[in-house]
């Protein structure tokens, strides 16, 4: 299985006084208004004897609801084998839709239902794009350390998010071969300068130093059935973000766990408009109930 | 110009102009500082955020160790400064740790909040 980028929207957001950046590589539990537009990661996978994968890819979530957003992502996969030609092509329409059930303020805490699919024979077969959809049910959660006690202060910046699903694919197989069931898994460890410097203690950075969030992200696929149990592969993705009032930027170092996932360290890119701040009184703020 | 960066140019060029000039606040400084330690104990708390804040449902709390609140619950906007927030303290009781609590909206109507503590040291 390659490594491919977020098949649905990051998202940033808020649990209590804690802002949560959007990741790169896992999402996370929030939802919001918000457009990556690129974002772009490059690995090299064992496919074909070694297959530079170079992929460009945008998405975009809208809130319908303060607790409830669709999203939308393509990806434009450029594959680059060491022998033999090289491709190029759009990969599947992606779609997803996300429910923040439960959030506490004074802890900090987020856990999100969502729902993504990726539609298959919308993109291009060539570039590797399935002929068939994969449904994928997901939870999200998201956790700051910000009421750890006090001789902990400086613990408090640290949040973790994280998601654990499972893709399920509409056929057993293709052309002979079978297609898994996988767990998809990850989470990402997050230190937030922003934290520190706002709520915990002013250690002197000043901008643009004082919006950096340093994060390790961690991604794994386990295949479930069909043969193909055991063959994980994963990415341990240290990076950090810069955030700004209307965008971020981030980028993370692609580490492959084993020879399965890549034979190569990699990376991932991305630039990311918070479009509730943009526009606030427009594409930024829910169809429907409010604000926030 | 490569493709990517040519993306970033069209990003840029297409959203900021037309964006509105607001987005969360979040505090840029304060005064006493974000766990600092002071000597003397400060006549009011100054917080200086990164937005234009609404004043009508902005507001610094200030609170001892035991939860009661000290401050003079006349949190105000500067007024020449739409991003600085006050609040004023009577004498406070002495040397201890105080617990300042804030929540403001920008005047795009985002709301954030916080809290942190100061020091006052003999």
């Amino acid at each position: 299985m390659m490594l491919s980028a977020p098949k649905t929207a990051s998202a940033h957001g808020f649990a209590g006084s804690r802002f949560f950046p959007a990741t790169l590589s896992t999402d996370d539990p929030f939802v919001a208004d918000e457009f990556s537009l690129p974002t772009v990661s490059r690995i090299v996978t064992p496919d074909g004897g070694g297959t530079r994968d170079t992929e460009v890819s945008s998405d975009i979530a809208l809130r319908i609801t303060p607790k409830w957003d669709i999203e939308f992502g393509e990806t434009f996969i450029m594959l680059n084998p060491s022998q033999g030609k090289a491709v190029n092509g759009f990969g599947n329409l992606s779609i997803g839709s996300k429910y923040e059930f439960f959030e506490n303020d004074e802890h900090e805490a987020v856990v999100s239902l969502g729902l993504g699919v990726d539609v298959g024979g919308t993109g291009s077969k060539e570039a590797g794009a399935d002929t068939f959809s994969t449904w994928t049910p997901g939870l999200f959660f998201g956790k700051g350390l910000g009421d750890l006690p006090q001789k902990w202060s400086l613990l408090r910046p640290l949040a973790v998010t994280g998601l654990i699903g499972v893709a399920i694919p509409s056929s057993a197989r293709t052309d002979g071969s079978p297609n898994p069931a996988v767990l998809q898994w990850g989470f990402a460890v997050e230190y937030s300068l922003i934290y520190l410097q706002e709520q915990v203690r002013d250690v002197g950075l000043r901008a643009p130093f004082d919006r950096l969030i340093p994060l390790v992200e961690f991604s794994f696929s386990d295949p479930l059935n069909r043969g193909q149990s055991g063959l994980t592969t994963g990415t341990i993705n240290p990076g950090i973000i810069w955030s700004g009032k209307y965008f971020q930027v981030g980028a993370e170092a692609v580490i492959p766990i084993n020879s399965r996932t890549g034979n190569d360290v990699g990376f991932i890119a991305q630039l990311h408009f918070y479009l509730d701040d943009l526009f606030p009184h427009s594409l930024g703020r829910p169809l429907f109930g409010g604000t926030r | 110009m490569s493709p990517v960066r040519r993306i970033l140019f069209i990003c840029l060029l297409v959203l900021i102009p037309v964006a509105q000039a607001c987005a969360h606040a979040f505090l840029e400084r304060s005064d006493p500082a974000v766990g600092g330690k002071v000597h003397s104990a400060p006549a009011e708390v100054r917080i200086w955020f990164t937005e234009a804040i609404e004043p009508a449902f902005s507001s610094i709390q200030v609170f001892d160790t035991a939860g009661k609140q000290l401050d003079k619950k006349d949190t105000h906007v500067d007024s020449t400064n739409r991003s600085l927030l006050h609040v004023s303290l009577p004498p406070l009781p002495g040397p201890g740790s105080y617990k300042v609590v804030w929540r403001v909206v920008s005047v795009d109507t985002h709301v954030t909040k916080g809290n942190f503590t100061f020091q006052v040291v003999p």
